[in-house]
Formats: C-alpha cells, structure tokens, sequence
C-alpha cells in the first residue's frame, strides 16, 4: 500500500464520480477512515469556525461602526473568542432556583443538535463518497425542513425552563417567529425543489451546471426573476430563522434583556451561542447549495469538474485531488459570502416591532413566495416567455392593488420621519474635533437650525396626518 | 398622496435597505474614530484637573513649605502634611519648615482643586495624570514620593 495508492482510493480518484465502484473489497479500512474524517469534519468543521467566526463579526461590525474592534488578543485578536471560550468554561455553572432543571438542561443541546445534524446532507463534491456526511439522501431537502424546525424546541424549552417571564417572551417570540418564518423558507425551497425534481442535495446542486458558454446556471438566475424572488425570500428567511439581526427578536437585549437565554450561565450559555453561529453556517451553506450553485464554480474554466480532468492529464492522482478540494474551496467562499451578508445586516438594520415581523411574514413573504411558486410551475409548463408575463401581470396588480390600499399607509406616511427630515435636514457627517475644547462641551453640527428656527418649527403644526390626530 | 404618489413612495422604501447596506459597507473602509487607548493617547484637554504634583522650583528646592493650608482647605479631609524644621546641613525648602511627610488619600479626594487655591507657594497643582485606578486601596494612599516631580538639577 503504496501513499499514492491510498490517497487515490481516499479521494476517489473518478472521473465519472459514479461511486466506489473501482476500489478493491480488500481496501474496506480506507472506506472506514474516509467515513470517519467524513464524520468529524461534518461535526467539528462547523464547532471550530465558530470561534474565528465570532472575531468575523465583532472586527466587522467594529469596521463598520469605525471602531477597532477585538485586536489586543494573538495576531488581530483572532484569538479573542478563545479566550472568550475559556473564561465561560471556568465559570460557575449554575441553575438558578425553582428552573425546571432537566429541560434547563436539556435546551442548549436541543438548540446545537439540528445546525449540526442538518449540516450533514450538504454536498462539498461532486463524489458521493467524499465530502458531506449523507450528500445523497434522497429525501435531503424534507431532511432540512424536519431538523430546521426541531430548533425551535430549544428556545421554547430555555424560555420555558428559566421561570423567568424576559425568557419566557423570548420563547414565544421566538416560536411565533419561526414558525411564520418557516413557511415562507418551505416555499422557497420548494421552488427549487420545483426546478430540480428531486429531493436531494446533490441533485440540487449537479442540475444547477453550467450553459454552453461556460456560463453558471444557478437557481437563482432560472427563470429570472423568479429564482431571485425565491432567493430573497429564503435570504429573508434565513436571517428570521437564525434569530439574527433585523430579526432577533427572541434575544432583544434592549427590551428582554438577552430574551431566552439570560438565566443560563457558563458552558450552557456557550452552547447557545455557538449554536447560534453553527446554524448561521449551516443555513449560509444550504441557500449556497439551493440558489447559488452549491460546489460549482462561477465560471465553468474555474470548476473542479473542468480543472480535475485537465490536471489529470498529466497526473491522474493530482487531478483526483483537485477534482475533489476545489468544489470544497468554492462552497466555503460561498459560505464567507453568506456569512458576510450576515453580519452585514446586523450592521445595517435596526430590529424590527413585534407587529412589523408577524405583518412581514404572515402578508409579506408567505403571499409572496406562493405566488412565486404558482409563476414557476407555469413557466415550467407553458415555458419562460408565458411564465415571465404571468408573473409581471400577476405581481404588478398585486403591487398596485397593495399600493391604492389603506395598508400601504403605513410605508407611505410617517410623521416622526417627515419631522425629523424638516428640522435636521440631511444627516450629519462625522466631525473630527481639532482640539478638544475643554469640559466636553456640546456644540451643535455647523449647519443646525439656529434656536429660533428650532422653536418656531416645533411651534409650526408637524404633519397633515399628525395635525389630524391632535384634532 | 395620489396612487402614483403611493407607488413612488413604495419604490424609495424598497430602495431604503439598500441605501443602508451601502452606507454600512462605505463606512468599513474610513478611518476609525477610535484610538488603541493604552498604545495611542490623545492629548488631555488644556484646562484638566486630575491628580496633584508637588512642585520644585528651579534649583531642586521643594515649594511646599509644610503649611498645611492645604490640608484645612480640603472639604473631603483627605491630606495630611507633617512639617519639619529645615536646618543648614538639610534644606529642602526655602522656607523655615518642609513638609516631612506628604499624602493624599485619592479614595476621598474630590478633585475640587481647593488645595491649588489655598497653596501660597504653588506648591501643588493639580495635572493632567488621570489613570489613577488601582486594585489596592492602601496603593491609593499617594504619599510625598509619589506626587513630587523629579528634581530638575539631578539628571
């Protein structure tokens, strides 16, 4: 047993990606190991990006706020979140009195256990037998909707568990939320499902090829603006589902305090948080592999499938090799893309009223991504031109309707605004102090309405709809 | 607000989230407004008043003649000066006694500036050292060694 024997067997060294076929029966133990690292990498690649994921965002978003940042711990402070890790593992952990201790317990791993378990049905190849843990269950994407709502059950048991009435409205907020959420996510993916006409991850991603120049076909682009409606949907979706920033209502720090998760200490309140980051990166992983491609390059020059065969001209291991690394090392950017988006958000949106959420879910995206879905089996059986005009028909009544109706008041006047705009104009730039005047002294910005002016505007009546009201 | 109207309003609203995206994202590559505080100090403002010093003139003589003016100016009752005679062999100060020991408690010290006013020789000043804190309260007990400023005749 030669290295290069072994690895030919470990990577699958196929051209056709059919299977195990080619690899000798007495060669069972590299089967054996390749399902273990298969396993581990599954389960620890997504702990183990927790932690540079987390100085990800905070340096991010520090970015953002034209802030530093964590960069006093290791080299840019990547080690920060470690020794986050370390001091939440050395703390007490304790269960705070009359909690219901098992479901106490129990409800951080309740939370952790579907990220990880729904991560294993990505594909990160081409081959069946490297890379994901089960790429090819048939019934991969009913998988992903099962475990994706079994996470609910963690933040209702924490909120329940923690007698405590913050946690306990988290807890609601947070079944309420993804439960409305959750369907509006289903019919997205349905619509892929639709466009694929197959349950299963790895289908998903090999029908999503590329066109004769070489071009992607990616969901999102199939049928134009119907993949990209039902990517928006699952992009808005997943941002619900993850609890995260414009959406996370469930951990509200300003208004419950951190929502279900304030009586847990220690290592259990890590668990929380590294599930929190865990499903960020699963589901990241998943809208990779529904609407942008999965594994496959941008371009078709780039792809595993076309550099594969080509190094494996001259090497047929290297080309093995290649053919199975670079489809990993193209999710992984799509994955950073994802991540990115994430945190991106958290960075620009301000978290939305309970009412807002509940209107958005339950009139927004659900209406919207079943009409979507209608527009695409009508594309799919009457083709493109017929399905286009059906959706541009059926959307700009839709539209129009909505914008005559007394609901779009609600986007269209807004009295704070108005207000604010008249009396502050444009926003204020940032302003560097040449020299600080001493005893933090309050200076209005250079184009400020004098005081009188300020007076006057408040004198003046504020709004027709406003005015109105006070009668 | 006409149909037409309603619609143009919709259309900004949609565009709104995208404005911000970019606003963020524009904002990630400008200066940072923060400093890396201990590495990086930005200077203290003119007219601040944080801890005192104890004065020397010119020649390395102390300005504090051991009055203790100071100390019954203090509304918070926080300094204790003990004055000594100076003699020929030991002169610390130009006047007839020098504070032997000098401490100021920080703990109850208000930083009203009292002190400053009451000194007739200016002897203590108030500067603008403000990292005070400590894990100790005995190391905030700050004696004569601790505030006075090196003497500018000996390098």
């Amino acid at each position: 047993m030669t290295p290069n024997l072994f690895f030919h067997y470990f990577f699958n060294v196929d051209p056709a990606h059919t299977g195990t076929g080619n690899m000798p029966a007495e060669y069972w133990w590299i089967d054996l190991i390749r399902i273990v690292v298969r396993v581990l990498v599954g389960l620890f690649a997504i702990l183990l990006v927790v932690p540079p994921l987390v100085w990800w965002e905070r340096r991010l978003l520090g970015f953002m706020q034209q802030r530093q940042g964590p960069n006093r711990v290791g080299p840019f402070g990547l080690l920060q979140t470690i020794a986050d890790g370390v001091k939440l593992l050395l703390k007490e952990d304790m269960n705070p009195t009359n909690v219901d201790v098992v479901l106490f317990v129990l409800a951080p791993i309740v939370f952790l256990i579907p990220a990880l378990v729904t991560s294993a049905v990505v594909p990160w190849g081409p081959s069946l037998t490297w890379g994901a843990s089960a790429p090819n269950v048939s019934v991969g994407v009913l998988y992903l909707l099962a475990w994706g709502s079994l996470a609910v059950y963690g933040v209702v048991l924490a909120g329940w568990a923690s007698n405590n009435k913050y946690s306990l409205l988290g807890g609601l907020r947070s079944s309420a939320q993804m439960i409305s959420y959750e369907l509006g996510m289903g019919l997205a993916i349905v619509t892929v499902v639709l466009l694929t006409g197959s349950l299963s991850m790895h289908d998903v991603v090999m029908q999503q090829g590329f066109s004769s120049l070489g071009l992607p076909e990616w969901n999102l682009l199939k049928f134009f603006p119907m993949g990209f409606v039902a990517m928006l949907i699952y992009a808005i979706s997943m941002l619900a589902e993850t609890n995260r920033a414009p959406f996370d209502l469930p951990e509200a720090e300003t208004e419950l305090v951190a929502g279900y998760h304030t009586e847990y200490t220690s290592m259990k309140f890590a668990i929380f948080f590294m599930a929190e980051y865990a499903n960020m990166i699963v589901v990241s992983a998943i809208c990779a592999t529904l609407f942008f491609g999965g594994f496959h390059a941008p371009l078709l020059w780039l792809d595993g499938s076309f550099l594969g065969p080509l190094v494996g001209k001259s090497s047929p291991l290297l080309g093995g090799i290649v053919a199975a690394l670079v489809p990993v090392i193209w999710l992984v950017a799509k994955i950073l893309c994802g991540l990115y988006f994430f945190i991106w958000v958290r960075a620009t949106m301000p978290r939305l009223r309970y009412d807002m959420l509940m209107r958005a879910g339950w009139l927004g995206v659900l209406p919207i991504a079943l009409g979507n879905i209608l527009m695409v089996a009508i594309a799919m059986a009457l083709g493109y031109p017929a399905g286009l005009i059906a959706w541009l028909v059926v959307f700009g009544i839709a539209f129009v309707v909505f914008a005559g109706s007394k609901a779009a008041n609600s986007f269209t006047t807004n009295s704070r605004r108005d207000t604010t705009v008249r009396l502050y104009g444009e926003a204020q730039p940032y302003r560097t102090v040449p020299e600080h005047s001493g005893h933090g002294a309050q200076t209005l910005p250079p184009n400020a309405l004098s005081e009188a002016a300020l007076a006057a505007a408040a004198q003046a009546p504020l709004d027709d709809a406003f005015a109105a009201k006070k009668g | 607000m006409g149909l037409w109207d309603n619609i143009k309003t919709l259309g900004q609203e949609a565009k709104a989230p995208l404005t911000g995206l970019g606003i963020t994202q524009g904002y990630s590559n400008k200066e940072r407004v923060t400093i890396e505080y201990p590495d990086v100090r930005r200077p203290m403002p003119r007219r601040a008043r944080w801890r005192h010093v104890l004065n020397r003139y010119e020649n390395g003589m102390e300005k504090c003649i051991g009055c203790s003016l100071c100390a019954g100016s203090c509304p918070a009752n926080a300094i204790l000066v003990v004055a000594a005679e100076n003699t020929d062999e030991n002169r610390r100060s130009p006047g007839e006694r020098f504070a032997a020991q000098y401490e100021i408690n920080m703990l109850r010290c208000i930083f009203c500036g009292y002190c400053e006013e009451a000194c007739p020789t200016q002897a203590i000043q108030l500067k603008d050292i403000c990292e005070l804190a400590d894990d100790n309260r005995k190391d905030l007990i700050y004696t004569k060694e601790m505030m006075i400023v090196p003497d500018p005749t000996k390098p």
